[in-house]
């Protein structure tokens, strides 16, 4: 229960920390590498409370493939050397008490939330879905997802198509100038088109171009 | 103190969303930074919905954490795309320079 409780505080801490770091810091690209501590540490929380298999998930789809993404996009837009200084900022700088009122205002209303509510007793009794002890994590979320969630878990997948698809579409560019292939005309070409049997004279030659 | 419960869960949870909301308010710059923002408010709402399922025994909340993972991918790649195109026709993405709306 030490173990437990001591490495939760340092998780969590790294956590915090990395969160701040990534609002704060003034170059994007420590933003972005601290959002990526910030996903590990998370996941290894996940991994410790015992979601082991959304802690693994949370590793791949954020660490491997969302905040690469955003390093892509930080490194493409030339902006690694923008500097980020909010708190610097010259004649918009009135917004900044505002923003932060409202955010302690936000963080207390969470902290009454947590603080006040209690379970129903009847509670763990009344649920539908009961975590069995004698499989693992991976087997009791893929005996629930792929049966009772299984049209949440197609529209999911095409939710991820749909973003595929806009993402190519918005990033294509049509450049003038530049020569492709154009498979239908290929395909389509037929052999009296292409080639031609002339009847070549002795010490005439042929002309080509007609 | 020693014992973690739900409500440690949870106040992590919240802190991160207090962030997360801090990094939309007080950016002016950077708006890449308003999007990792956004991903630390998913996050934190991931953390919330975990830490229900382990402690009330519910495998619920984490096929829902599985959902908000998918849809945070989804954003990040679509907005990830507005803000290359944006770039590529205005050589800019400063938050105080995207005006053209008037708002």
């Amino acid at each position: 229960m030490l173990a437990h409780s001591i490495f939760f505080y340092s998780f969590s801490l790294i956590a915090i920390v990395s969160a701040i770091m990534v609002t704060v810091s003034k170059n994007t690209v420590h933003s972005v590498f601290f959002l990526i501590l910030d996903f590990i540490s998370i996941s290894c929380l996940f991994i410790m409370i015992g979601a082991e298999f959304l802690g693994m998930i949370m590793l791949i789809v954020y660490v491997g493939a969302v905040a690469v993404l955003f390093l892509f996009v930080v490194m493409m837009l030339n902006v690694a050397q923008q500097k980020n200084q909010w708190f610097s900022a010259r004649e918009s700088s009135k917004h900044i008490p505002i923003g932060l009122i409202i955010s302690v205002i936000i963080f207390f209303e969470l902290l009454i939330v947590i603080g006040g509510w209690k379970y129903k007793p009847d509670l763990v009794s009344a649920m539908s879905l009961t975590v069995d002890k004698d499989i693992s994590n991976t087997h009791s979320i893929g005996y629930v997802l792929y049966t009772d969630y299984i049209l949440i878990f197609q529209l999911s997948g095409m939710i991820l198509l749909v973003a595929m698809i806009g993402a190519i579409v918005l990033t294509f560019r049509q450049r003038a100038g530049v020569k492709r292939q154009s498979y239908f005309s290929q395909i389509s070409r037929e052999r009296n088109e292409a080639v031609e049997l002339i009847n070549v004279e002795s010490n005439k030659g042929v002309k080509s171009d007609d | 103190m020693i014992d973690i419960g739900l409500g440690h869960y949870l106040t992590l949870g919240a802190i991160i969303f207090t962030i997360g909301i801090v990094g939309i308010f007080l950016n002016r710059k950077n708006i890449i930074v308003i999007l990792m923002s956004i991903e630390l408010i998913l996050l934190a709402v991931n953390i919330n919905l975990v830490a229900f399922s382990i402690f009330l025994n519910d495998i619920t909340g984490q096929i829902f954490t599985l959902f908000i993972l998918t849809v945070a991918a989804a954003e990040a790649a679509i907005g990830l795309a507005i803000i290359v195109v944006y770039y590529r026709n205005s050589s800019t993405i400063s938050v105080e320079e995207i005006n053209s709306l008037k708002g």
